[in-house]
């Protein structure tokens, strides 16, 4: 995982993604999901060329409050948080083109 | 700027992560354009990239999981300096030799001596309401990626081929019932894979049900099913939905260039031939009947080999 990017977990979601300026893009994965593996380096190149948004991490497998509250039925799911709220959610392995159009807004 | 080159291979399944081993090994210096991430089959890798664990791959007595497989074919590719580009193929010029390959861009992206087509098949979807709407909110292409998901609840397979049954089998590990909804009257299936899914206790057959429906306001509620015997409606109560209801091959590229079949495979000649001197075509994209990681990985060594014999009659 890049420098620029944040591990959350259900202890310290609210706190992290409450404390975030700018926008913050989540990132609900595991290890056993082989789409999730392939847009993981995919965002990290995100993180490193947009100082403006930061991506954070949630393992599905070991942080099932958050997954369960925000209704995530299929990984990979990308959440968009601004000023801690949803705003934005992608689910499914893009191409970075793809996403990067889909996050224009708030790189 | 276009690049000239001996061998481009698209696709990077078992048949052209094969093809690229040969054709690398043979210093051919292949450029094998693997496609792009998603979370469908479409993607680099492939169907297996789905799948759980494959048991019938010789050499891996205890099995192995498909996303492991590949990964260790893309890395043997990989070892003998194939060049690995991921992106899709956008538009192919098989007219005039050498034949124009385009990624995304105006000009041709490659120029290439022969070309080894590996572009496989993808799954079918159902084509009903509802579907595209709720597709990762409980209807799901990827049983291995949303399975954990439907721990405890009802959940629904439909098909009646290998691939949803092995589905079938692998959901009843979270879900504590599947449906499976079969079109017709008996499976599809492979003998062993019927045995297991029949004397699984958690998996409940329907015979002759079809789906018109999946129905759900935010996220997956129950299905809207008919007899297709009876024509008689009815509902089934379900969170989660998986499709397998078999594939179609990934010709659309091609149509115009290369001789495809009325189902849309691609029409073969000799070995791995085309109907275009130089083209050759390996796995499921020119292969409806037998569709295994094998037979795949053999044919693309077979389009290897006469892609390199080509390649040495024409004096290159």
């Amino acid at each position: 995982m890049s420098e620029h990017v944040m591990n959350l977990t259900d202890a310290t979601f609210d706190e992290q993604i409450g404390a975030a300026t700018g926008a913050v893009v989540v990132d609900f994965w595991a290890e056993w999901c082989g789409p999730c593996k392939m847009i993981a380096p995919i965002l990290d190149e995100i993180a490193a060329e947009n100082a403006g948004v930061t991506i954070a991490k949630l393992n599905i497998d070991e942080n099932l409050d958050v997954t369960r509250r925000f209704d995530v039925m299929s990984i990979p799911t990308l959440i968009v948080f601004k000023d801690g709220q949803a705003v934005k959610r992608l689910v499914g392995a893009k191409p970075k083109g793809a996403l990067v159009q889909e996050l224009a807004e708030f790189l | 700027m276009t690049e000239r080159r001996k061998v481009v291979i698209i696709g990077s399944g078992p048949a052209g992560l094969t093809a690229a081993i040969y054709t690398a090994r043979a210093q051919l210096e292949p450029v094998i354009i693997e496609g792009e991430p998603s979370s469908t089959s479409d993607q680099p890798g492939g169907q297996l990239m789905l799948t759980t664990e494959v048991e019938n791959f010789p050499g891996f007595p205890t099995g192995v999981t498909g996303p492991e497989l590949m990964s260790q074919m893309r890395e043997q590719a990989l070892r003998f300096g194939a060049n690995l580009v991921t992106a899709k193929v956008t538009k192919v010029d098989f007219s005039a030799s050498p034949f124009a390959i385009h990624v995304g861009t105006n000009e041709p992206t490659y120029l290439a001596d022969s070309v080894i087509v590996a572009t496989g098949a993808r799954s079918l979807m159902l084509g009903v309401p509802g579907e595209e709407r709720l597709l990762g909110y409980g209807l799901s292409t990827c049983a291995t990626c949303d399975g954990f998901f439907f721990r405890g609840h009802e959940i629904a397979v439909v098909g009646g081929g290998d691939s949803a049954l092995e589905e079938a089998i692998f959901l009843t590990r979270f879900a504590s019932k599947v449906h499976l909804l079969v079109r017709r009257d008996s499976l599809r299936a492979s003998k062993i894979m019927q045995e297991r899914a029949l004397a699984n206790e958690k998996i409940e057959v329907h015979w002759n049900t079809g789906v018109t429906e999946v129905i759900g306001e935010s996220k997956v509620e129950r299905l809207a099913i008919v007899d297709t015997q009876t024509g008689a409606e009815g509902i089934l109560e379900v969170t989660g939905i998986f499709v397998a209801i078999g594939h179609v091959p990934n010709t659309d590229l091609f149509k115009g260039q290369l001789g495809l079949h009325d189902n849309g495979y691609i029409e073969m000649g000799v070995g791995s031939r085309t109907t275009v001197e130089g083209v050759f075509a390996c796995g499921d994209v020119q292969d409806h009947v037998y569709r295994q990681a094998i037979t795949s990985a053999g044919s693309g060594c077979m389009a290897a080999i006469d892609a390199e014999r080509w390649l040495e009659g024409q004096g290159h």
